[in-house]
């Protein structure tokens, strides 16, 4: 497999030929999406009439700057950040179903922000801090339950999906005694969706997922080296226990700050990794694909929940469950004949 | 007889279970060391316990006289390297990459290299003997190519120290001779050796120190000529042999009699 070198002075970085093929290409399909996503609206506007209204304004410049832009943004954004949280937890785990949708850290940050929502205002803040607070709260549960495997392999991810169903019936009991309002506000927002998202709610989740990716940037040598197995990793100078606390904050982090603002969006944290790995014919599962491969499908999800039904947006979490419940049923199929 | 490398009366085990009780060993620098003795007698556990993996419940481990849970974790690696039992390669990597991995301890935090690192892989390939397959994928070689990359990977490291877990398992007769001659040849170039060895006639042939234990006890240690004879064989194995200088090598020579 040929590698790039590139040298500043003494210093090296080797990086994957295909790899940065790949990732050119992922991001060459987002653009393509956004653009489109751009276009779309009640009424379409042309490629020309978005690339003005983007760098020089004319008469539909707010609506695609203010309206739609916010939204797809959101989706390449909050995709990517999926896309990593995934990639750290399977990174993580070791298996390709330690996503954090499916081991019940979603439905940990959505019991979070349920009770901001229910005992709390449901203020922006409040929602971030609960939905963070409630997937680190599930992430240590599913950790002290499977204590006995450590922080991988298989039995992590079946306690995981226990926990998950359990906060799921938890997260049902809540909203059915909830207040209507409040009962049918987090109904709508258990789907995952991205409509009507402006930039005042997303400014805040932009820059938390910012510094989340950031540190997944420092930790991402360690996690690599961690991949050869714990004595290995320990005796080249990784600090493990260091290094899975950060991994599980960032990744935490990276899907508890989407669930606060769109719900949960079930199956790009689980999916885009391993596409992404697939793709780059990857040592590991490698952060840069994952987080481009989640940005393109949950662009992708987004504008099929937009167009499916129009003028009806679907939100695009059904896009996502139905997509990913497919997945998941194969992926779990190929689990079941590995072992 | 220097010594860097010391355990002085650690208890070893995992959880509950106690494998060890209270045992010294001073590694002897610049030496081979072969710890031999039945299974489960607790040789792979000491070694566990000196590269860290294992913290004694009592006793001290030592480098350079402090404990070696109080070094930090990359300049330790840069002291002492470690090849574990049943390692499994990541998917896809190929072996260049593979062998890199053991660059970690020089590497920044992000893990940008130097030109040092290529000169250090490109020479523990060639040592090991894996140069011409840098660019095969490590899951297509066989188990003795895969050894070797493994060894060329902690060979990567450039420890002075070079612990070793059973590494001739698994290996036809040829590639075992073949890599206890290498660490011969490393022991001459002036790092220090210490692997666990199955076999009782190739640790007399290479080794310089022989230590043998039987229920996570050292029973016996020292030069194979002294220490190797009928007796130790049936205190440590339990096995009735004649104890004869080899042939070709002259060193002590065990043909078992049953």
């Amino acid at each position: 497999m040929s590698t790039l070198t590139l040298r500043a002075g003494p210093v090296l970085v080797e990086v994957e030929r295909r790899t940065a093929v790949v990732s050119s290409g992922l991001v060459a399909v987002a653009a393509a999406l956004a653009l489109l996503g751009l276009c779309h609206g009640q009424d379409w506007a042309t490629p020309a009439e978005v690339v003005t209204a983007l760098f020089s304004g004319g008469e539909s410049a707010f609506v695609i700057r203010e309206w739609r832009l916010p939204r797809v943004a959101a989706a390449l954004v909050f995709g990517a950040s999926l896309g990593l949280a995934g990639a750290v937890f399977q990174n993580l785990t070791r298996n390709a179903l330690g996503s954090p949708d499916v081991i019940g850290l979603d439905a940990g940050a959505y019991t979070g922000a349920l009770v901001a929502i229910t005992l709390l205002n449901g203020t922006a803040g409040q929602l971030a801090a609960g939905s963070v607070a409630g997937g680190l709260l599930a992430a240590a549960v599913i950790y002290l339950l499977s204590l006995d495997s450590g922080l991988s392999g298989l039995r992590l991810v079946v306690v995981g999906i226990a926990v998950n169903a359990m906060l799921t019936a938890f997260n049902s009991w809540v909203v059915l005694r909830a207040e209507i309002d409040v009962a049918l506000a987090a109904t709508g927002w258990n789907a995952g969706s991205l409509n009507g998202v402006d930039w005042a709610e997303v400014r805040l989740p932009f820059a938390v997922i910012g510094l989340f990716a950031l540190l997944l940037v420092v930790v991402s040598h360690a996690m690599h080296q961690a991949a050869l197995g714990d004595e290995v990793a320990r005796t080249t100078g990784v600090r493990l226990g260091r290094l899975r606390l950060l991994m599980v904050l960032a990744g935490v982090g990276c899907t508890a700050t989407v669930t606060a603002v769109a719900g949960p969006v079930v199956f790009i944290a689980l999916a885009a990794p391993q596409i992404g790995r697939r793709l780059a014919r990857a040592v590991g599962v490698p952060l840069v694909p994952a987080a481009l491969t989640g940005a393109v499908l949950l662009l992708a999800a987004d504008l099929v929940a937009q167009l499916l039904l129009a003028p009806v947006a679907l939100p695009v979490g059904v896009v996502t469950t139905a997509i990913g419940g497919c997945y998941l049923i194969w992926l779990l199929g190929m689990e079941v004949k590995r072992r | 007889m220097k010594s860097r490398l010391t355990a002085e009366d650690v208890t070893l085990g995992y959880g509950e279970r106690v494998v060890s009780t209270r045992v010294s060993l001073a590694v002897p620098d610049g030496a081979f060391t072969a710890i031999v003795g039945p299974n489960a007698c607790g040789k792979s556990t000491l070694l566990k316990a000196f590269v860290r993996l294992l913290t004694p419940s009592s006793g001290t481990v030592r480098l350079d006289g402090r404990d070696v849970a109080a070094h930090r974790p990359k300049p330790f690696a840069r002291q002492v390297g470690f090849l574990p039992q049943g390692l499994v390669a990541p998917e896809n990597i190929v072996v260049r990459r593979l062998v890199a991995r053991g660059r970690y301890p020089h590497q920044s935090l992000l893990g940008t290299g130097s030109a040092a690192d290529e000169e250090a892989v490109r020479s523990a390939m060639a040592v090991a003997g894996v140069a011409d397959l840098a660019e095969r994928p490590v899951e297509e070689l066989s188990g003795g190519q895969r050894q070797r990359v493994w060894i060329a990977m902690v060979l990567a490291q450039e420890t002075p120290y070079l612990l070793l877990d059973e590494p001739t398992t698994f290996l036809d007769i040829t590639h075992q001779y073949e890599l206890l001659a290498l660490f011969a040849r490393l022991r001459d170039e002036g790092r220090t050796i210490v692997a666990v060895l199955h076999d009782i006639n190739q640790a007399c042939r290479f080794a310089d120190h022989v230590v043998a234990m039987k229920d996570g006890r050292v029973v016996a240690q020292g030069p194979p000529a002294d220490v190797v004879d009928a007796d130790l064989m049936r205190e440590v194995f339990g096995l009735p042999s004649m104890v004869m200088p080899n042939p070709a090598t002259g060193t002590p020579m065990v043909v078992p009699t049953v």
